[in-house]
């Protein structure tokens, strides 16, 4: 490996880049303004005189920028194969359509008789959401997943306080392989979290669930295709069993990638269901969000689906945002709001984009071609890596560590190889239920050559992990732009913000 | 000062006339690793035997620390709040985390001594 | 179909290697009652051309805020972002990455996060902010249930000048979540008096700066006095712009301070997606909910950015998680940092005061031909203005001749009995021309 010393601390094509703090000044900009009149401001002592932070000119903004987009790794340069994200490509034409004048640059309180386009694209993709589902009802407001699983357990907490049941349904479960944003939503809402067992083969211990219901049930919570990449096959025997008692079904939508237009949710006796459409539906996760994550409701919740929500009239489409507005329409009790305005137009924007261009043998195949790669990925690698669960699985393919014992390299070590050669590492420690998961979801658009790439490096890395060459995982990564953090220092001492004293610090 | 104790959950207990200090075993900050951060409970606090009384926290992972004795705290380990690595580096000594006045002594007859512990770990693998 | 690699001969491979003969094989898990034999019935594939035409058709048929005069604000602001940014965040290392978990290969995301929790702590005068929340609204929420846990109490106090769906969100999540709300009716002036309403069960007090009818108001008593009491007090920022003029509410003596980023960076986009913002003092933090990002270093000693404090968050803490956030609002983050990078403390100062004397211009205009006034005594870049007929019909009315009047309060609050009011705001994308328009039209229908 060349180890030659540069002067100037960057290698070639890695660049390196100081804070704007450090380059900026406070009287630059890369801004033309008309110059203030002066006039006689309204704002009493209310001035705050100069800010101080450093501004930058347009060519060193760009700079700045691109210089820290190339730390970066992302969908576009290489597999992603993080299980539960589906890192999938994210198509340029819902980029485009998301940036037409018409969709970017509207004001969600201007009059509804003047954003009639808008409304409608809200409808049509109500109605492919609806459709691919099978469900009767939809919420688009809710701003990300997590959101949307709140948006889904607050109709189910509505719907059972409407029946006067809320003092004595408090208790929700929840497979101990679920995400930890569904007990985090349940305990929001003030209910107790109850944790069913996972199986030998992976899935819900049915008898174990059994014996967990009673009448003081509010829901369950379940993931569907679950976090270990298998489909339930006693779903609907659970579904009847929860309603039965009066309870509902919440599932996790994270993982429809792997049954969209082969399983409609609704044949499955689902409740409410909330649809990443920074999963499924590829709009971009832009390096942590936006997200969006609108929510399908059964029947049983329709009516209590929250504000706003698209209305036909005669005059064409409105918008239903105030408790007075749905007080005039029959079976509408929503149970409030969740956010400000009406959802995350520019996503549903990007969604339809996709939506329309696969259309529904497009998106079938999506299903399929997914399921596919991932179980190649489990077959081609199952001699070598350890799976805790006999396949097929669906869109994403579970190791655990077992591979690994005695090599003295745990998962995060294996991870770390990953990156010296070139791809983003998977999900690593989730699920909880196998010891050092190793989840891996290649989604629908990687090419068979990549995934045989991928393959080769991973036979190779277990090889040198069981061959001895402990050096190469311990020591990893290697050749990324930072070598391994500390992240100890950074949550016993957090520096969560630019300071001017580390100057002086530096210069000690 | 009498014999330290231990529950399932890795606490330690090792009572100094009525005073009661508490900690987690070497066995629990090992599997911890590194700890960044200690909540521990308000002085004064009433907690029965089982109740949540602190909190360590690593990178990866936070963990609740249970009451094994029920009473009051009367003390906490000041010290945890710059140099939380104590933890690991005296899990048994100057890492404690809180100190208690017992209600009730006799619960110390049934939490495990060092030798039943350290078969327990042992069997944990 | 373009966004399928696979070919069919891959297919069969792919099936060879697995060991079945076809993909149904794969789904065997799926009760029969639950399988589809085919497409759901929604219409097949589609090329970009048509996507394009059927898509711009429904685009059409919007007016879009750059093409009329327009005048609405309430929570989200026109204002000009310039061409870079918009390059910038499309850049597919930003555009296409995830969530900074690998440190190692997503620097240029967390150092990203790193300047933008800054430029907020600045903005804001708070010595802590987030890597930002989905938005201002859901922040506020979730401001009120760190106090609650900060505090260890139950109630919160509401002016009654909060963004109508502020409240509507802080209403919900405090019902469902069994806390209790003091709230103030909405008045367009007079002194709320909020300090006579907390109680030792009360963790904070919430208020808007700008307030939703656009008024400003010095709330640096407001602190001293609520937290004599022992509670908190959060302040609600919704037009981002008004902190390059107006004093930091951290100078004012507030704990939290929340608020919407979208003016800096973000367009319109009809309510989504924005950018919230969360900061709050240094003693606090372990607290906070969402994403935080932290400095340290690398094995080798290079300063690097790591997210960090994540044992708050849910996919550790679980049930017991600070809250159940999973993602920011990552690359509007990104579009902030970058406008704020370019305009920098001065420019941003200097945009601030040209959306004020936009508006103090409109006010002199409207006052000298039309008699009307604001309801504020001081403002920013918005105003209320009570009409002689009810604000609807004639901010409908002026939509039809292609002029964006500003919002009828009553579309917010229909039972307020405000049906008069209308909230105008003016910002520096707003012309001479504009306003004349504005003023002849308003004149016209309320003549």
């Amino acid at each position: 490996m060349n180890s030659l010393e540069t002067f100037s601390g960057h290698r070639g094509l890695q660049l390196e880049e100081h804070l704007i703090f450090e380059t900026g000044s406070t009287e630059q900009s890369g801004v033309d303004l008309a110059e203030p009149k002066g006039l006689a401001m309204k704002i009493g002592n209310l001035d705050r005189g100069a800010i101080d932070l450093p501004g930058l000119s347009e060519p060193q903004t760009v700079r700045h920028f691109v210089r820290l987009s190339q730390k970066n790794h992302s969908i576009d340069a290489g597999l992603y194969p993080l299980g539960s994200c589906t890192m999938k490509h994210n198509p340029r034409l819902n980029e485009k359509m998301a940036r037409l004048p018409g969709f970017g640059d509207i004001h969600p309180l201007q009059p509804t008789s003047t954003v009639q386009g808008a409304l409608e694209l809200m409808d049509q993709l109500s109605h492919w959401l609806m459709t691919l589902t099978g469900m009767p009802a939809v919420a688009l407001s809710p701003k990300a997943g997590a959101h949307g699983e709140l948006c889904g357990m607050m109709a189910i907490h509505a719907a059972i306080e409407a029946k006067g049941e809320l003092e004595t349904r408090r208790r929700v479960l929840v497979p101990e392989s679920a995400h930890g944003t569904n007990p985090a939503t349940a305990a929001l809402l003030g209910f107790v979290v109850d944790e069913i067992p996972a199986n030998a083969n992976g899935r819900v211990d049915l008898q174990a669930f059994r014996e967990k219901l009673g009448p003081d049930v509010a829901a369950i919570m379940l993931t569907n295709p679950n976090t270990c990449g298998l489909f339930e096959p006693d779903i609907i025997e659970i579904a009847d069993a929860i309603h039965e008692v009066g309870g509902y079904f919440y599932c996790d939508g994270a993982n429809f990638n792997a049954i969209v237009g082969r399983v409609r949710p609704g044949d499955l006796g689902v409740d409410a269901m909330h649809i990443n459409l920074h999963k499924t539906f590829s709009t971009p996760h832009g390096g942590g969000g936006p997200g969006s994550g609108p929510t399908v409701l059964s029947d049983r919740l329709a009516a209590f689906a929250p504000l706003p929500f698209v209305v036909k009239t005669e005059n064409g489409l409105d918008l239903c945002e105030t408790y007075e507005a749905s007080d005039t329409i029959a079976d509408a009790k929503p149970f409030g709001r969740m956010v400000a305005f009406h959802g995350q137009m520019g996503m549903f924007v990007r969604a339809l984009s996709y939506m329309m261009s696969h259309g529904s043998d497009g998106l079938r195949r999506v299903a399929e071609d997914a399921v596919l790669n991932a179980n190649y990925i489990l077959s081609s690698l199952q001699d070598v890596m350890s799976a805790p669960f006999e396949g097929p699985c669906m869109h994403e393919a579970l190791f655990d560590d077992g591979f690994l014992k005695g090599t003295g390299i745990d998962t995060l070590d294996f991870a770390k190889a990953m990156i010296d050669e070139g791809y983003h590492p998977m999900t690593m420690y989730f699920p909880l239920v196998v010891h050092g998961a190793m989840l891996i979801e290649p989604t629908e658009t990687e090419s068979k050559q990549t995934i045989d790439e991928f393959i080769s490096t991973m036979r190779s890395l277990v090889n040198a992990a069981k061959s001895g060459d402990t050096q190469r995982f311990k020591l990893a990564p290697q050749l990324a732009p930072r070598r391994r953090l500390d992240e100890i220092q950074a949550a016993r001492n957090p520096i969560l913000r630019y300071r001017k004293i580390e100057l002086a610090e530096a210069a000690e | 000062m009498s014999a330290i104790k231990y529950t399932k959950d890795h606490e330690w207990v090792r009572l100094d006339g009525d005073v009661a200090t508490v900690g987690i075993s070497d066995y629990a900050q090992a599997q911890l690793g590194d700890v960044v951060f200690v909540e521990v409970p308000d002085v004064g606090k009433s907690v029965q035997q089982g109740d949540e009384a602190a909190v360590v926290e690593s990178v990866k992972a936070a963990s609740e620390v249970y009451a094994p004795v029920s009473g009051e705290v009367v003390g906490v380990n000041g010290d945890l709040e710059g140099n939380p690595a104590a933890v690991n580096e005296a899990a048994m000594d100057g890492g404690w985390f809180f100190q208690m006045r017992l209600s009730d002594p006799a619960e110390l007859d049934g939490l495990m001594d060092e030798a039943t512990y350290t078969d327990y770990v042992k069997e944990l693998g | 179909m373009r966004y399928l690699p696979l070919s069919q001969p891959d297919r069969e491979a792919l099936l060879g290697r697995i060991g079945v003969t076809n993909i149904d094989a794969l789904f065997k898990d799926v009760p029969g009652a639950a399988r589809l034999d085919g497409p759901v019935d929604l219409p097949p594939h589609a090329s970009e051309m048509d996507v394009e035409r059927q898509l711009g058709a429904m685009a059409r048929k919007n007016i879009t805020a750059g093409d009329v005069p327009f005048f609405c604000g309430g929570g989200a602001y026109k204002h000009h972002v310039p061409a870079s940014v918009d390059h910038i965040i499309q850049r597919s290392e930003f555009l296409t990455s995830y969530t900074p978990y690998q440190p190692e290969i997503t620097q240029g995301t967390l150092q990203y996060l790193f300047e933008f929790q800054t430029q907020i702590s600045e903005l804001t005068g708070m010595e802590v902010a987030n890597a930002s929340m989905y938005d201002g609204s859901t922040a506020t929420a979730e401001a009120v249930l760190m106090a609650h846990r900060v505090k260890r109490r139950k109630k919160a106090v509401l002016s009654g000048r909060l963004h109508p769906h502020y409240t509507g969100v802080v209403e919900n999540l405090s019902d469902m979540g069994g806390y209790e709300l003091v709230q103030k009716d909405p008045t367009l002036s007079g002194d709320e008096k909020l300090a006579d309403l907390v109680d030792e069960d009360t963790s904070c007090v919430v208020v808007q700066y700008p307030d939703f009818f656009g008024s400003v108001e010095d709330f640096t008593e407001l602190a001293a006095a609520v937290q004599a009491k022992g509670a908190l007090l959060i302040v609600a920022v919704t037009e981002i712009v008004s902190l390059g003029l107006l004093r930091a509410p951290g100078d004012m003596g507030a704990d939290i301070v929340v608020g919407e980023g979208q003016s800096i960076g973000n367009g319109l986009n009809f309510g989504g997606p924005y950018v919230g913002l969360f900061a709050t003092r240094q003693k606090f933090v372990r607290q906070m909910p969402g994403r935080l990002c932290g400095e340290t270093v690398d094995s080798d000693g290079k300063r690097g950015f790591v997210l960090t404090l994540s044992t708050r968050e849910q996919h550790i803490r679980r049930d017991k998680a600070t809250s159940n956030i999973c993602t920011n609002s990552g690359l509007c983050a990104l579009a902030f940092t970058a406008h704020m990078t370019l305009l920098g403390g001065a420019g941003l100062r200097k945009l601030a005061i040209l959306n004020h004397e936009k508006m103090l211009e409109l006010v002199s205009r409207l006052e000298a031909e039309t008699g009307m006034k604001p309801a504020n005594d001081m403002f920013f870049n918005e105003i209320t203005v009570e009409l002689p007929v009810p604000a609807a019909q004639v901010v409908e009315a002026l939509a039809k001749n292609n002029i964006i009047a500003g919002i009828p309060v009553s579309r917010l609050l229909p039972n307020a009995k405000m049906d008069n009011q209308l909230l105008i705001a003016a910002t520096e994308t707003v012309t001479d021309r504009d306003i004349d328009t504005l003023i002849s039209a308003l004149k016209e229908v309320t003549a």
